[in-house]
């Protein structure tokens, strides 16, 4: 959100806002003399306006910059309406759309690669990389479905021989894909092909881990998908706001559009917000029940006896708040404690993904990833600070707020050999035994 | 690979592999005049990322390396012509590479997991000096830094994992490791999450691409080498002979590959390695397939190749003993027809493991190839006669283990799908870790389904007082 203020200060071209920003522009590659220079990178042809018409006529009597500040608000605007819409909607057209953004955003960043390198006619390599994206998401798929829609697949014979042998078929595929790279090197071409290939291989890495991990934190409750989101966006719109009204000292070189100013206030903000939204959330049984798949109805349902997360409890406030606020103690979420530590991850360490995103568009010399939201730039554009903050949340789901799933491992458990079972149901028992929760007398319920 | 050994022991002239060809990329390009006018005004960024998108004809070459061979060879060699020379030192080498091999096994599996860890961090660096030298990067700032820290970063993630499961017993006893354990994805992720914001923090206004293009290096090496490394860890911790077995399959094919080539090799196998022959391929399969059906039956019979490698908590050091399991008792199969005429026998002994083996070694010697297709492709992109020089007359260590790439994860897929499910000692560990209702919830189904399935003996209500006291200090006992 901060480029807005960088993208405005671009179109008066008479009056350069600041001297930096201009010579940023010029090393940028934006002047004419640069770009003849280097044929290899010209800067991409400036992009075909996008604004609907409809847009376009009604603010056509305002000046250029207001416009682009109407028309940016408008898209945000639309944006958030549409992801409400999507929640609304339920858990299958939510993983649908996450499916949909990581096309798009692995299309964007490829297509990049395919402009920085001149390959778009390298031999087999399009076919190839979405031959590579078509396999991972398989795998991936494969794992997760095969975890959560167990007794589904255990029922069904085809499917149940795809869940047992995945790991083998999804290898077999990606062979296949390897052994067609090795096959379409081209004598000229060894060079930019190792490259395409890396490049596809970082941006799987990239792309299809991250939407894999956010609909594995969106199976776990949907609020677990929610609120971090919505706090990266959140940062994104407080951090630019303070940085409008109060911005003074820049953060880091990298963006220098950024103040610390807008971070802290962003950091602060944020906080308040997750705190909010968790305890709205925490209230209803859609957002905080694990998406399960009931084989009867064969559709998604959301509903459980909340865990011990979203219930309220009492909390003795400390004697600083306590002379403040007047109170002694207060009702809270568990969950909401939680919400600060995702809040403060996603204020302190997710802008990290937003600069590496503007180091990398430097790198290449690019303004937006796309231009597929007018005002906005691409999809990635969008989604850049979110990068690390799914991964965050799964990797905090796993480690603080739930062990190994249970369900999961009975399905291990009964695959195993009868002897390793018997093993394991002993060791189990001896362990339970020990920390004397079991005894004789639960032992024949 | 040794298929090489005839391109460089012979004259180097034709070898048109790694000298730069004739250029004929500069018709293609048009904009290297370009070049002179930029350097003045443009930054580093602009000088190499020029290269991208030139022919590979216009790269220039890296200096080859100073030669390594050991004096005594050379003046133990000094009268023999050139070629013969090279011969003798790659034989040598070879030999003392496959002796090194077997005193390492004999040293048991704790010293071929260093070896393991050794080669990888090796393969590592091999890959990451092309990166600079193809890059000129060797002076970004903390570039270096950041790539080893990556490294360390990925292999304490991966160790972790591998860790507890195998030594769970172990580490249930020490409090620090059980924290390290439980909270494990956690402090990796941090760790990793740090590197990642040193990174963003140390890009320099000139040389962003540079730095990128490092970044995605680095990564994609670690993908390569570090994910490889710890499948063959996985797969030594199933039973030696699963380690043993891919890799000398295939080493044995690029022998007798190289060999069948050498003495009936007449047509071109693939444009890429131009020295490669369907002679040699085809021969090499069969000799690979037979010579693994060989290995196979000699290693199945000896306990200490056979067993899962466990660690024992009161030895405090691996064992291999156990109960071989059915993959690795005889079994009589009846021969189909033809094979009994010709061998006039009804039924033959085999061990199970041994039809294994023909599907490991078919890998090896039908797509392991691929890898060396790969690593040669990688080697002319970027205009490399070798990955390095660190083993005299073969090259780098990442020039032995090409071939080794894809069979390390070819083998644990292939065990993971078709020997064993999932490892019980992992599904343990994870147990152990639920919460105590949890944990009652699944003993409580776990019973029930034991003795479904005729596994436990239901217990009567009155014994089971005193059966619980009886059986408790022998449970104990035997699982101690």
């Amino acid at each position: 959100m901060t480029e807005l203020r960088q993208r405005v200060a671009r179109e008066p071209d008479s009056v350069p806002e600041d001297k930096e920003s201009e010579s940023e522009a010029k090393v940028d590659g934006e002047t004419a003399s640069d770009s003849e220079s280097r044929a290899e990178l010209a800067p991409p042809p400036a992009p075909a306006d996008d604004t609907p018409e409809v847009l376009n006529r009604a603010l056509s009597n305002l000046s250029s910059r207001w416009k682009n500040w109407w028309v940016r608000g408008i898209l945000t605007l639309a944006m958030i309406a549409f992801f409400f819409i999507i929640i609304y909607l339920g858990p299958m057209v939510l993983m649908m759309i996450v499916m949909c953004v990581q096309i798009k955003c692995f299309h964007e960043i490829i297509t990049i690669g395919y402009n920085v390198y001149h390959s778009y006619d390298l031999p087999w390599f399009r076919t190839l990389s979405w031959y590579f994206l078509l396999c991972v998401n398989y795998f991936f798929y494969g794992e997760t479905v095969t975890d959560y829609f167990f007794t589904l697949v255990q029922r069904e014979e085809p499917l149940r021989i795809l869940s047992k042998y995945h790991r083998f078929i999804s290898f077999t595929l990606y062979l296949t894909g390897f052994c067609m790279f090795v096959l379409s090197l081209v004598k000229k071409h060894y060079r930019l092909q190792f490259y395409m290939f890396g490049w596809t291989h970082v941006t799987l890495l990239i792309v299809v881990t991250q939407s894999h991990l956010v609909i594995h934190n969106l199976f776990e409750g949907m609020i677990w998908f929610i609120v971090p989101i919505s706090c990266v966006i959140c940062n994104d719109i407080m951090a630019y706001m303070f940085g409008f009204f109060f911005g003074r000292t820049p953060l880091i070189k990298l963006s220098p559009k950024k103040t610390w100013e807008g971070f802290i206030g962003g950091f602060f903000a944020t906080v308040v917000f997750g705190l909010l939204l968790s305890y709205v959330m925490s209230g209803y049984r859609c957002f905080v029940c694990p998406v399960e798949y009931n084989n009867d109805t064969n559709s998604f349902t959301v509903d459980c006896e909340p865990s011990d997360l979203f219930r309220l409890q009492e909390y003795n406030i400390p004697g600083v708040v306590q002379s403040v606020t007047g109170w002694k103690t207060v009702r809270m979420y568990p969950f909401q404690i939680h919400s600060i530590a995702l809040s403060t991850f996603a204020s302190l360490i997710g802008p990290f993904g937003g600069f590496f995103a503007s180091g990398f568009k430097r790198a290449f010399k690019i303004k937006d990833f796309a231009n597929t939201i007018p005002g906005h730039g691409g999809i990635m554009d969008r989604f850049d600070c979110q990068y690390l903050m799914a991964t965050f949340v799964n990797v905090y789901i796993a480690s603080f707020i739930r062990g190994p799933n249970p369900s999961k491992l009975i399905q291990q458990f009964l695959t195993l050999r009868p002897d390793q079972q018997l093993h394991i149901f002993n060791t189990l028992k001896s362990h339970l035994t020990d920390k004397g929760l079991l005894t004789a007398a639960t032992e024949d319920e | 690979m040794m298929l090489e050994l005839r391109h460089r022991g012979g004259c180097p002239g034709p070898g048109g592999a790694v000298a730069p060809p004739p250029r004929e990329g500069e018709a293609a390009g048009g904009d290297h005049e370009t070049e002179s006018t930029s350097d003045k005004e443009t930054d580093i960024d602009d000088r190499y990322g020029d290269l991208d998108s030139r022919a590979d004809s216009d790269i220039p070459d890296i200096p080859p390396s100073s030669d390594r061979t050991p004096e005594i060879l050379k003046k133990a060699l000094s009268g023999l012509s050139s070629r013969w020379k090279n011969w003798w030192i790659r034989g040598i080498l070879t030999l003392t590479m496959i002796s090194l091999f077997f005193l390492i096994i004999y040293m048991g599996s704790f010293m071929l997991m260093l070896l393991v860890l050794g080669i990888q961090v090796k393969c590592f660096h091999e890959i990451i000096t092309i990166g600079y030298r193809v890059y000129r990067s060797y002076d970004l700032p903390w570039f270096r830094t950041l790539s080893w820290y990556f490294l360390l970063c990925v292999n304490y993630f991966f160790y972790g994992e591998t860790v507890a499961d195998y030594f769970a017993t172990f580490v249930q006893r020490e409090e620090q490791l059980q924290f390290l354990i439980r909270y494990h994805r956690f402090i990796s992720f941090a760790l990793y999450l740090a590197g990642f914001c040193m990174f963003v923090l140390s890009l320099v206004k000139k040389h962003y691409r540079l730095q990128f293009y490092m970044f995605a290096w680095t990564h994609v090496t670690l993908l390569i080498t570090v994910t490889q490394s710890h499948l063959v860890i996985q797969n030594l911790f199933e039973g030696m002979i699963w380690f043993l077995v891919p890799i000398s399959s295939v080493i044995c094919n690029d022998i007798t590959a190289y060999l069948f080539g050498f003495f009936f090799g007449r047509t071109p196998l693939i444009k890429l390695s131009p020295k490669k022959t369907w002679e040699g391929f085809i021969g090499g399969f069969f000799s690979t397939v037979i010579f693994g059906f060989i290995a196979a039956y000699v290693l199945s019979k000896y306990q200490y190749f056979v067993c899962p490698v466990e660690y024992r908590s009161d030895v405090n050091s691996f064992v291999t003993e156990c109960e071989p399991s059915e993959l690795f008792q005889l079994r009589s199969y009846s021969l189909p027809p033809f094979l009994k005429a010709v061998l006039r026998q009804e039924t033959v002994s085999l061990y199970p493991f041994q039809i294994h083996s023909v599907a490991l070694s078919t890998f090896a010697s039908l797509i392991g190839p691929f890898g060396g297709f790969f690593a040669s492709g990688f080697k002319r992109a970027f205009k490399i006669k070798d990955f390095a020089n660190t083993i005299p007359g073969h090259g780098g260590i990442m020039d032995r283990f090409d071939c080794q790439y894809l069979m390390a994860t070819f083998v644990h897929v292939y065990i993971t799908s078709f020997i064993r499910g999932p490892n019980p000692s992992r599904v343990l560990q994870q147990l152990l870790v639920l919460q105590p209702e949890q944990q009652l919830n699944i003993y409580k189904a776990l019973k029930t389904h034991l003795i479904e399935k005729g596994l436990l003996q239901p217990t009567l209500k009155p014994e089971v007082f005193s059966e619980g006291l009886c059986w408790t200090p022998q449970h104990h006992h035997r699982h101690r």
